[in-house]
């Protein structure tokens, strides 16, 4: 019942479900869910309710709602939140309370959603698998014994788990789409600039970008269309009209539309050959949904890894540098539990215990490739392989209307197998990442399941300010398939 | 300093606090001397999630000041992040222009002040934008170690304008930072208020010495902390002298020693050497991925053309010509400020009369501005009020000194000039009054019309006070004028 946004929002205006009702059942699913998915962390049941009340009271004395009046939503734990905590899943922010709200925040409120609560991540989206979270590992509703991916676990997880029906994740390389797949569920990462970046805590600036998650392509559609929009306060906010997502859902026929096929993606090294044959048989559904396939490359595309690894370490050195224990956050104090006067040793050892080991590999990183002497050779080279990056896209996009391939190699992995090897962990962003480097929009929609019986997630690109392009498409393929409406079984381990 | 066998080379770096009303990203105040940290915002703050956004105002006071120093305005100027860690610098880094700064390549000439028809052009490398971090006060009394910060000044726009090595003395480069410093003002890019830090000054220095037509030169010592003219005069001397000494009895030079930082400490007047860093700082400069770069479009130019009237020295000129006052006058006027300029301007034109208004203007508004610690903005009585009351004087309907006691009436009671005569009781006084008036005091004096008849008509003098006390609305003039005639007639 709380699988669906939309039809949440016609039940209520029908009479048949009021927004308490919606709110206790989300607040039931969060209570069972939580001791064995972890997915949230923080959650304000009785804020909730009250909000909730207050709806159905305002709806029974005619008022006009928002467009997600009564509809449960959950928020990533890196979203500020004014009258919640918002820790990034770190011990550096443990205590921190905004005294604001992020745009996206406000803009749920404003269109009436019930904020149910903040979800896990990976420290300060550091992460493929919320495995860095200074507040313990999510699981993978589908498979307990494996990671919901991340840096959104937690945001995917709270879908999959059926506690809430939308909830809003941020993808600098992938942290939507890749948990998305992970937990078969549906995930956008709007074009760089469509969603103002105001309130939420970055990672990397030039990559971030919040988007939705949902179980179907229309509730992201639902969502993304009350999210996205110019905001003067973030100045890479774009002033373009935005288009209509949820409308563009509406039509199935994608005749006309041509796909490209990222068939060199299939062929890499590493890609599992079950979601191989979910990208061919999704092309298939497209052909006969009247798409046209065309085989397409990215030619760059081995270099998106290094190239992020090199671009996001480094403003996430900038960035975190805030983090100092001086005015707010963790703050050490000495072996006798007093104050450090010495400025140097108080920073240090603050940062030391406030962040984790990935967060800090990342900060030694980008420090290291902005150095005198090193930034030449590091930073300034990634900016110019970014450019010859976004230029594949120009040229892919003058040929084709979308482009297809799979999301991850695999589907979700089990806890440990990834997280003290780097290398391997950076690698879940092979196909994912080259829409953060360009700005383009994308999406990753469950289009499969492996032997294992977990989900496989098919990914599409589209052109800059696209979305509603995207959304259509992924609505039609929903239409036809129906993989969008499995549910994971009772808490289980597969293997 | 041509004793000495050795050329002085100076570099000066300026910062300068534009004159906007909010701070560079943000809308906080930028007033100076508020209760500490209550002109903050999350951005000032460095909370995350928070976001910089421009000030325009900020750009085009840049770019004025770039057009009077000169400068070419890039087409394109970015923003870089200065990084390192202070806890005034809540973001740990400071928002700046590394390499593409908003103004470049400019200069600013100055009268030599060893020889007044020498004309020297001091180069400007650069002026970027920046953002200015917070302050830290560490309480050190009675041996606590207690530091407190005010965040108020984190985030207000600074424009850091950086010369060419090409002063050769102190007295240069006082005349330097009198004549930027001037410009600024004028042109109404800061207030350039070194006590409230509007103004800050760094100096490059070394010396270039000839040794038997090998050109050695010393360590160049940056100094900071000078906080007045004088300060920099003083401390560039103290330097010279200091570095000459060390080269003679250290031989240090830039090779063994390069690049060091020095302090000035007023109370002992000597430079001192700041604790060092303990290897050369890595800002780790790179573009604000926050920002967009800044295209200046053809609109914001040409308004700022349009903000850019004239210099101080032209409004000199122009006082001169315009309104007849001497150039001393006209200095003392101009070198008041802007607003007195323009408060001056308004009077002269308005009455009439440059050289009654520049009076008026010198000696009764300056002083009563002074007096009340106040700018000539908040001056009481405005630019028309003081025409007015200069042409009661022009028509001879006020003598001067009734025309002040006017004035400070005005000022007392905070009334305009009309109520100001009311209340003095001064009133056009009818001709058969004051005739009646001076046929009275005639009949009381024989020996003044005695006087007078006898050919000292100075004499008269004597009847006016005695007038002014039985009326003190009878015009001295118009008194002196009758008197005479009667006496004739008699």
């Amino acid at each position: 019942m709380l699988d669906s946004a939309h039809e949440l929002l016609s039940l209520q205006e029908q009479g048949q479900l009021t927004a308490t009702e919606i709110a206790q059942q989300a607040i039931a699913a969060i209570e069972a869910s939580q001791p064995i998915h972890n997915a949230y962390t923080h959650v304000d049941a009785e804020a909730v309710l009250a909000q909730a009340q207050q709806i159905d009271q305002r709806r029974a004395a005619g008022e006009a709602l928002g467009a997600l009046a009564g509809v449960p939503v959950a928020v990533k734990d890196v979203l500020c939140t004014k009258d919640m905590p918002t820790t990034c899943s770190s011990r550096m922010l443990e205590n921190f309370r905004p005294p604001y709200d992020a745009t996206v925040v406000e803009k749920l409120r404003q269109a009436d959603a019930l904020i149910v609560g903040k979800t896990n991540m990976d420290e300060f989206a550091m992460g493929a698998s919320t495995e860095t979270s200074y507040f313990g590992l999510t699981k993978n509703p589908w498979d307990i014994e494996r990671t919901p991916g991340g840096s959104s676990g937690g945001a995917a997880a709270c879908v999959a788990a059926g506690t809430v029906p939308l909830s809003l994740g941020t993808d600098t390389g992938g942290s939507i789409r890749q948990p998305a797949a992970f937990c078969g569920i549906t995930g956008l990462k709007p074009t760089y600039g469509r969603v103002s970046r105001y309130g939420l805590v970055a990672f990397a600036s030039s990559l971030d970008q919040v988007g939705p998650l949902a179980w179907s392509a229309k509730d992201c559609a639902l969502l993304q269309d009350v999210i996205a929009g110019f905001e003067p306060r973030d100045s890479t906010s774009l002033d373009v009209p935005t288009e209509a997502c949820f409308a563009a859902t509406q039509s199935a026929d994608l005749r006309g539309m041509r796909v490209g096929l990222l068939r060199q993606s299939l062929d890499s090294e590493g890609v599992d050959a079950a979601a191989v044959q979910a990208v061919l048989d999704a092309a298939k559904v497209f052909t006969d949904l009247g798409a046209e396939i065309i085989d397409i490359d990215l030619p760059h595309r081995k270099y998106w890894v290094p190239t992020y690894y090199v671009i996001a370490p480094s403003e996430a050195s900038s960035n975190l540098s805030r983090f100092d224990g001086a005015h707010y956050g963790h703050r050490a104090k000495d072996d006798n539990g007093n104050e450090i006067n010495d400025l140097v040793s108080m920073y240090c050892k603050s940062r030391g215990e406030g962040f984790g080991d990935e967060v800090k590999r990342r900060i030694m990183l980008g420090t290291y490739a902005l150095s005198e002497g090193y930034a030449d050779e590091y930073y300034n080279k990634a900016l110019k392989v970014r450019r010859l990056i976004r230029g594949d896209y120009d040229a892919a996009f003058n040929d084709v209307d979308l482009l297809l391939g799979p999301t991850t190699p695999t589907s979700a992995f089990k806890f440990g197998e990834k997280v003290d090897d780097p290398v391997q962990m950076y690698l879940c962003d092979l196909f994912t990442v080259g829409a953060n480097l360009a700005g383009v929009p994308a999406m990753s929609l469950p289009a499969g399941f492996d032997q294992l019986n977990l989900p496989l997630g098919i990914h599409l690109h589209a052109p800059a300010l696209q979305e509603a392009r995207l959304c259509q498409a992924a609505a039609a393929f929903q239409t036809v398939t129906d993989f969008h409406r499995q549910r994971p079984s009772e808490p289980s381990s597969k293997s | 300093m041509s004793q000495y066998p050795f050329t002085t080379v100076i570099g000066l770096e300026v910062h300068v606090q534009l004159k906007t009303a909010s701070k560079l990203f943000c809308g906080c105040s930028t007033e100076f001397g508020a209760p500490p940290n209550t002109h903050v915002c999350p951005l000032c703050l460095g909370l995350p999630g928070a976001l910089p956004v421009i000030n325009e105002k900020a750009l085009e006071l840049s770019a004025l000041a770039g057009l009077a120093l000169h400068c070419d305005l890039p087409p394109v100027t970015k923003w870089d992040r200065k990084q390192y860690f202070y806890p005034d610098l809540p973001k740990g880094y400071q928002t700046s222009q590394f390499d593409m700064p908003i103004c470049a390549d400019g200069f600013l000439e100055i009268e030599d002040p060893a020889d007044a028809n020498q004309t020297v052009r001091i180069g400007i490398i650069r002026a970027h934008l920046e953002e200015d971090a917070g302050k830290s006060m560490h309480d050190e009394v009675a041996g606590r170690a207690d530091s407190r910060i005010d965040l108020n000044r984190c985030g207000t726009p600074l424009l850091e304008i950086v010369s060419e090595p090409d002063l050769r003395t102190a007295e240069q480069c006082v005349a330097f930072l009198t004549k930027l410093r001037e410009m600024m003002v004028h042109l109404g890019v800061s207030d350039c208020e070194m006590q409230e830090g509007s103004l800050r000054v760094d100096a490059n220095v070394n010396l270039h010495i000839d040794r038997n037509g090998e050109v050695i030169a010393t360590p160049i010592v940056e100094i900071k902390n000078m906080n007045s003219f004088r300060n920099v005069a003083a401390a560039l001397a103290y330097e010279v002298d200091r570095q000459y000494e060390e080269w003679e009895t250290k031989g240090h030079t830039i090779k063994t020693h390069g690049k060091r930082t020095f302090g000035w400490d007023d109370g002992k007047q000597v430079t001192y050497p700041q604790r060092e860093k303990e290897e050369s700082a890595d800002y780790r400069y790179f573009p604000c991925p926050d920002l967009l770069p800044v295209r200046l479009t053809e609109a914001q130019r040409e308004k700022v053309r349009s903000m850019f009237t004239e210099l101080p020295q032209q409004a000199r000129e122009r006082l001169q010509s315009q309104y007849d006052v001497t150039a001393y006058d006209a200095d003392v006027i101009v070198s008041a400020g802007p607003e007195m300029l323009a408060y001056y301007d308004s009077v002269a034109t308005a009455c009439g009369d440059g050289k009654r208004a520049s009076s008026w203007v010198q000696q009764d508004v300056m002083r009563s501005i002074k007096e009340q610690g106040i700018s000539v903005d908040q001056f009481a009585i405005s630019a028309d009020q003081l025409a007015a009351l200069i042409q009661c004087i022009i028509a001879g309907e006020l003598a001067n000194n009734r025309a002040r006691d006017v004035f400070e009436h005005m000022l007392d009671k905070g009334v305009a000039m009309d109520q100001a005569m009311k209340d003095l009781g001064i009133e056009q006084v009818d001709d058969s009054e004051i005739e009646s008036l001076v046929a009275d005091l005639l009949s009381k004096n024989p020996r003044v019309v005695d006087d007078v008849k006898g050919g000292n008509a100075k004499a008269v003098g004597a009847l006016i006070g005695q007038a002014r006390k039985a009326n003190p609305n009878a015009n001295p003039q118009q008194v002196r004028e009758l008197a005479l005639k009667m006496i004739e007639q008699m």
